[in-house]
């Protein structure tokens, strides 16, 4: 699918090492903005662009071209902000009990009040704290399921482009046996083996989404290693563990740094699908998809115990999805979604 | 093409034994005993648990148990559910109608739905159509599916009580279950009425099931047309004066079917995966449901079979799209 990343000269010039001056690197960019404002529209750039020092403003005149994108990152930082600053944002605790309250509607609604703005739910506590203090597990739960599938997947990825032979066989055999089974059904078993709880579901996950960095990383690799500038670093005298992660890993990122946006979000949606069965975090956390489930009963009588954590989730996911459209269309737009 | 099928069943072959192996080793992997473990807080004799322990053949070794289990899959035996002491193969396909009747209805919605969408898309490519019917998939593509479901839930059971809120017919109409289908035993029975509830309880968890895979779809065929549409064949069409509908409908879309094609067949495992939370939901008697309350009552050996029987439905299907897909385009032979 992307067997047309060639690279410019120029660019897989800078792509053979740090031994590429900085200022090479950067008159190539410079070349390239003049090309595309005087071509206007984005036609054909020779986009090989990894996320590195001087190929970042090349990215991001790509990158902010699309609006959904910028909108989604908007979004998205909006969403961490919230997350970091939880303490001080919330107006209540997310796990005090107000008795005198309980599933009290949101404050424009007839016997809903200031003190808790998007209502309480069915043992009084503020639903506006939880949401805020649910933005950390959402952020926490992405970045840690990301971190070790991506690690895990890559390395494994690596290992197998490059060893060829049994070696690769046995490890795509085995990502083969991990992607037949439905990656829900796959994290709701282990999480069963392993217990319920927020890590394990984590956990359960990573292992779920990780075969797909395995197959994004060999596909990548055996693509780069027959070029020539793999080649002259292998004469030059370059090591296995050097070739790998210093001159072929750089040029195989585009792909799984699109890949960890998607996943990010499908790791917020699993693990609040687990959350909602009752196998992921568990009450009182106030986790999006723990909240639902707590709100079930409550479906046909309080709107708001179920609306708002939901709504929570889908803008998360939405804004991940549409940053990760973007990151894809300015890193390589030859790499289409299935 | 027959090389192409016997490699591709010699893919399918170890995959299985794979999966085998991964669904036989869930109950060994467990923490603790599995009998003690199922029998939970009561705790058992010690005479009956020597009994279970032959009766499930932990006393063995693990190569022999593993050769008894798959030898037994391949009699169709799953072994006893641990709380209904039922065959778990006759458990299973008692309830796996149902789920296929759902996920049948769901495909057929994301289809019916989802084509139309990309074709329109593709053909308005940039325009404000192409831009709300891909921001609307994006938005389908993102939703978290269980909380899509309470809000249907909401509108159309709690405001405007359209739609029953569980199971698969009101308690009205009983009639034997022949086919296992609801839609197509209500319509034997001749009862009036039974059909109408059918398709009442139908509706909302097909179209919860449904979202994600129309928002594939819809994405699929806009990106598939496009890429077709910039073909010379296609420029060839429109140049002979040949009618937008019948170039973009007749000679555009046969080819850029064949990707959606590959979509649908694909979306085996996210429908499985969208029933758990679906039928959990919606109370519906199928397989995901079945697969959720075993796990919460700890009846492993259902949890196992069930594990292994929708792998190997999702191995089937996809090896037989990839066969397909082979037949439609021998590109892909090679």
């Amino acid at each position: 699918m992307a067997t047309d990343k060639t690279p410019g000269p120029s660019l897989s010039g800078g792509a053979a090492g740090p031994h590429g001056g900085q200022s090479a690197v950067d008159t190539d960019v410079g070349s390239q903005q003049v090309t595309e404002s005087s071509a206007g529209s984005r036609e054909k750039p020779p986009v090989n662009a990894q996320v590195r020092p001087g190929r970042f403003r090349e990215f991001w005149s790509y990158f902010v071209e699309n609006r959904g994108a910028v909108v989604g990152l908007v979004v998205f930082v909006t969403f961490v902000l919230i997350a970091l600053f939880a303490d001080i944002l919330a107006p209540h605790s997310p796990t005090e009990q107000y008795r005198s309250a309980l599933l009290q509607p949101p404050a424009w609604q007839d016997g809903g009040t200031r003190q808790f703005l998007l209502g309480t739910d069915a043992v009084g506590r503020d639903l506006l704290s939880r949401l805020i203090h649910g933005a950390r597990y959402s952020f926490f739960i992405g970045v840690i399921v990301v971190v070790i599938a991506a690690s895990s997947g890559v390395m494994i990825g690596l290992i197998a482009g490059f060893a060829r032979g049994w070696v690769d066989t046995l490890i795509m055999r085995l990502m083969d046996i991990l992607l037949a089974f439905p990656s829900l059904l796959l994290a709701l078993v282990m999480v069963a083996i392993l217990g319920p709880s927020l890590i394990n579901a984590m956990i359960a996950i990573a292992i779920v989404l990780q075969p797909h960095y395995v197959r994004l990383t060999r596909a990548a690799v055996l693509q780069e290693l027959p070029r020539d500038y793999v080649t002259s670093a292998r004469v030059v005298g370059a090591g296995p563990l050097r070739l790998m992660f210093v001159t072929v890993l750089p040029n195989c990122l585009a792909p799984i740094i699109v890949q960890a946006a998607l996943s990010f979000s499908t790791a917020i949606l699993d693990a609040a699908a687990l959350g909602f069965l009752g196998l992921g975090a568990q009450p009182p956390t106030p986790e999006w998809g723990t909240m639902l489930a707590d709100s079930r009963e409550f479906v046909l009588r309080a709107w708001w115990v179920v609306t708002f954590p939901g709504i929570a989730i889908l803008v998360n996911v939405l804004a991940i999805n549409l940053m990760g459209d973007g990151l894809r269309d300015a890193l390589d737009p030859k790499l289409k979604r299935s | 093409m027959l090389s192409f099928m016997l490699r591709r069943l010699g893919t399918f072959i170890p995959t299985f034994i794979g999966v085998s192996i991964v669904s036989f080793l869930f109950i060994r992997l467990l923490p603790g005993d599995p009998i003690l473990l199922m029998a939970g807080e009561r705790g058992m004799s010690d005479e009956r648990y020597a009994q279970l322990m032959t009766q499930f053949g932990f006393d063995k070794p693990l190569l022999t148990q593993y050769w008894d289990y798959i030898t037994g899959i391949l009699r169709g035996d799953l072994g006893i559910s641990f709380k209904t002491k039922r065959p778990v193969w006759d458990e299973f396909f008692a309830l796996f109608p149902a789920t296929l009747e759902l996920s049948l209805c769901a495909i057929v919605f994301a289809v019916l739905l989802g084509i139309p969408s990309g074709i329109i898309a593709a053909v308005n490519r940039g325009k404000w159509p192409d831009q709300m019917l891909m921001s609307t998939a994006l938005v389908g593509y993102s939703m978290p599916i269980f909380w899509w479901a309470l809000l249907l839930i909401i509108l159309f059971s709690g405001l405007l009580g359209w739609t029953p809120v569980s199971g698969r017919i009101s308690l009205m109409y009983f009639f034997p279950t022949e086919s296992g289908f609801m839609l197509i035993d209500s319509l034997r029975s001749g009862q009036s009425g039974a059909f109408a509830s059918a398709v009442q309880h139908l509706i909302l968890p097909t179209i919860v099931l449904g979202t994600i895979p129309l928002a594939v779809i819809a994405r699929q065929t806009r990106s598939a047309m496009l890429e077709v549409l910039s073909e010379d064949y296609v420029r060839t069409a429109r140049a002979k004066g040949l009618s937008p509908l019948r170039v973009n409908g007749l000679h555009a879309l046969r080819n850029a079917l064949i990707p959606v094609i590959t979509v649908i067949g694909l979306s085996v495992g996210t429908l499985m995966a969208g029933a758990i939370l679906t039928e959990t939901i919606f109370s519906w008697p199928g397989i995901g449901k079945w697969m959720v309350e075993g796990i919460g009552s700890r009846d492993y050996t259902a949890v196992q079979g069930g594990l292994l029987m929708i792998a190997v439905i999702v191995m089937v299907v996809n090896l037989v799209v990839d066969v397909l897909y082979g037949l439609i385009n021998p590109k892909i032979r090679r």
